[in-house]
């Protein structure tokens, strides 16, 4: 098996983690409050505001997203190699 | 709607329609298993696929024909508040990425096949999987037919659906067909025939709105000239808008996140899921399946296209069809139409594998025959599979559209109401069963009495699916309105069952089953990457 019970390794909580937890709920965050992207300018060659805003948000998602990816796999394999 | 049959988009559509067809039973024999009679086999294509085939699947299975037809439907018909279905799919990902992995390892370890299998296992309850299962199947079976009226706008706008004169027969002719060949094949091939498919499908669908996002608004004068068209359309009808009003902001955002959250409870997204090689190969489809959303959005603006080039349907759901019919070449369009024809056959495909093995683990193998076979469970679900598709087609053949349009609609509110048994007993064990299953019933009662009584100014009941959540005076999703309901039933009759010290029932599953990758005992091993991933 190559994860330890929670009690034997480092602690659950660590800034990692939490970093990875701030990305993965900051899409929620944007994407919920509506009121704040709700308005037709600045356009952007032409399309509203509303839609590129939320169309940018797909990248922006994505990259956090890959970002919580890679650090999770960083905290992973530093678990697995020993307790660090 | 069309006068005459379009016979260069027809020739086009047959000819991808042949080639797929082809493929799909060619599937059989992709990366075939020595044991090929294992529901494993069929239904999961051998849990072999790593990340770009499990891309290709997860996005031709969530990202349906009915998908590209109904979201730009909506915006044509709605402007703003149609475009929900893009931050939808932006927080499916962040979403998954925290709990999808931990139930493909615990499957792999424990060999589930559906997301019952993992319930019953997880909380000792056969009622609990029973109720898990049987919403599964409600769910999925409008799904299926929704494809079908996919397929059915496509037929329609090329000139092949017949006018209201024509006879029955010679009217559904072409989808009884397509139909047939759809269900030869996934009977034969699995899970195999719509992944190699769904290729096609992709390929096609890229090009397609890679085209029409560039070439349609040159042709109709750039995207200055498509928002306002659309904006003086919306004042005019004195419905819609480019913007949701303050009052719609709840709704929007409630629908975005409860159909988030419903998403991957649907069997269908969990089939693809667990045909996956590894716990990685998931994890980093989360980061490379918003590609698809990308294209989702992209895909919404062709409503505001339409409207801008004048296209007069009287059924929004025509309007996009008609769109590429209209500005397109007639070779392109028959492209067009093939990438929605083909992109439903792949998520029809898998739905009914997937309603084929909820039935066949966890009703004919829990309640009827106990000691089948894995030969029986796979001849079993491959009959299943066809009897839900042909359901489905009487669905459509017999009722009218928008009772298949309704039921998806009391499907998405349904299938929300089995997240936390799902969801929830992936990280805890502390829910009681029983409570699990009442607060089941309450969502699943309230949802579809609160839907029932939703007017419309079509209809008088399942008009829509938001309505003013109680407490708070806004309108919103009914779907996460009944999961809170749910939420609260279960908790509160946890801590009471508990007081009582009701039984518990066996969990079968211990804490390091959740995190078990390929390579780890019991846990088959991971073959070397075929493609090169996306990292490492």
């Amino acid at each position: 098996m190559s994860s330890e019970s929670p009690e034997a390794g480092p602690p659950v909580v660590t800034p990692v983690r939490v970093v990875i937890a701030l990305c993965l709920f900051a899409p929620f965050v944007a994407m919920l409050w509506v009121g704040s992207y709700a308005k037709v300018d600045p356009a952007f060659i032409g399309i509203p505001f509303f839609y590129w805003y939320q169309m940018l948000w797909v990248l922006l998602s994505t990259a956090l997203t890959m970002t919580a990816y890679k650090l999770w796999q960083r905290d992973q394999r530093a678990r697995r190699g020993g307790t660090k | 709607m069309n006068d005459g049959v379009n016979g260069v988009a027809l020739g086009v559509f047959i000819f991808f329609f042949l080639a797929v067809t082809v493929m799909g039973f060619l599937a059989a024999r992709w990366r075939k298993a020595e044991n090929e009679h294992s529901l494993d086999e069929w239904g999961l294509g051998g849990r072999s696929f790593g990340t770009w085939v499990t891309w290709f699947l997860l996005g031709g299975d969530l990202y349906t024909a009915y998908t590209f037809v109904a979201v730009p439907a909506a915006i044509y018909a709605a402007g703003a508040a149609g475009f929900f279905a893009v931050p939808y799919t932006i927080l499916v990902y962040p979403l998954i990425f925290t709990f999808l992995p931990r139930l493909w390892s615990v499957s792999h370890k424990h060999g589930y096949v559906t997301t019952s299998d993992f319930v019953r296992g997880r909380f000792g309850s056969k009622g609990l999987s029973l109720a898990v299962a049987v919403t599964g199947i409600l769910a999925t079976m409008p799904y299926i037919a929704l494809q079908l009226v996919g397929i059915q706008a496509v037929l329609d706008v090329m000139g092949v659906g017949g006018g209201e004169d024509t006879n029955w027969f010679v009217k559904d002719l072409p989808l009884l067909i397509a139909f047939g060949v759809l269900a030869a094949y996934t009977y034969s091939s699995g899970l195999r025939a719509p992944a190699l498919i769904a290729f096609v499908k992709d390929t096609l669908i890229y090009i397609v709105i890679a085209v029409a996002i560039i070439y349609i608004p040159i042709k109709l004068g750039g995207f200055d000239e498509v928002f306002g068209a659309a904006s003086e359309k919306y004042t005019a009808a004195k419905a819609g808008g480019l913007v949701p009003l303050e009052a719609g902001q709840w709704t929007y955002a409630t629908l975005a996140l409860g159909s988030a959250l419903a998403l991957f409870m649907y069997p269908h997204s969990i089939t693809a899921t667990l045909s996956s090689r590894s716990r990685e190969v998931i994890r980093r489809n989360t980061t490379i399946l918003p590609l698809y959303s990308l294209m989702l959005g992209l895909l919404a603006l062709l409503g505001f296209m339409a409207i801008a080039a004048g296209v007069k349907v009287t059924n929004p759901q025509l309007a996009i069809p008609q769109l590429f019919e209209d500005m397109f070449p007639d070779w392109f369009a028959g492209v067009a139409f093939a990438a929605i024809g083909i992109g439903a056959l792949v998520p029809a495909a898998i739905m009914s594998i997937a309603a084929a093995n909820l039935f066949t683990r966890n009703i004919y193998k829990d309640f009827i025959k106990p000691d089948a076979t894995p030969q029986q469970e796979t001849k079993v679900s491959k009959l299943v599979s066809l009897l839900v598709k042909v359901g489905a087609l009487v669905f459509v053949l017999t009722m009218d559209k928008t009772v298949a349009i309704n039921f998806q609609l009391l499907g998405g509110i349904w299938i929300l109401q089995t997240f936390p048994a799902l969801v929830g007993g992936l990280f805890t064990r502390w829910f009681h069963r029983w409570a699990l299953l009442a607060g089941w019933a309450v969502g699943m009662i309230y949802g579809t009495v609160a839907a029932y009584g939703v007017a419309s100014p079509t209809q008088k009941h399942f008009g829509g699916s938001a309505k003013e959540i109680p407490g708070i005076g806004e309108i919103g999703y009914i779907g996460l309105t009944a999961f809170v309901l749910n939420v609260v039933v279960t908790v509160v009759l946890t801590f009471v069952l508990k007081a009582f010290k009701a039984p518990e029932g066996i969990d079968e599953t211990s804490p390091e089953d959740y995190t078990a990758d390929a390579g780890d005992p019991g846990v088959q091993v991971e073959l070397p990457p075929a493609t090169a991933g996306a990292s490492h």
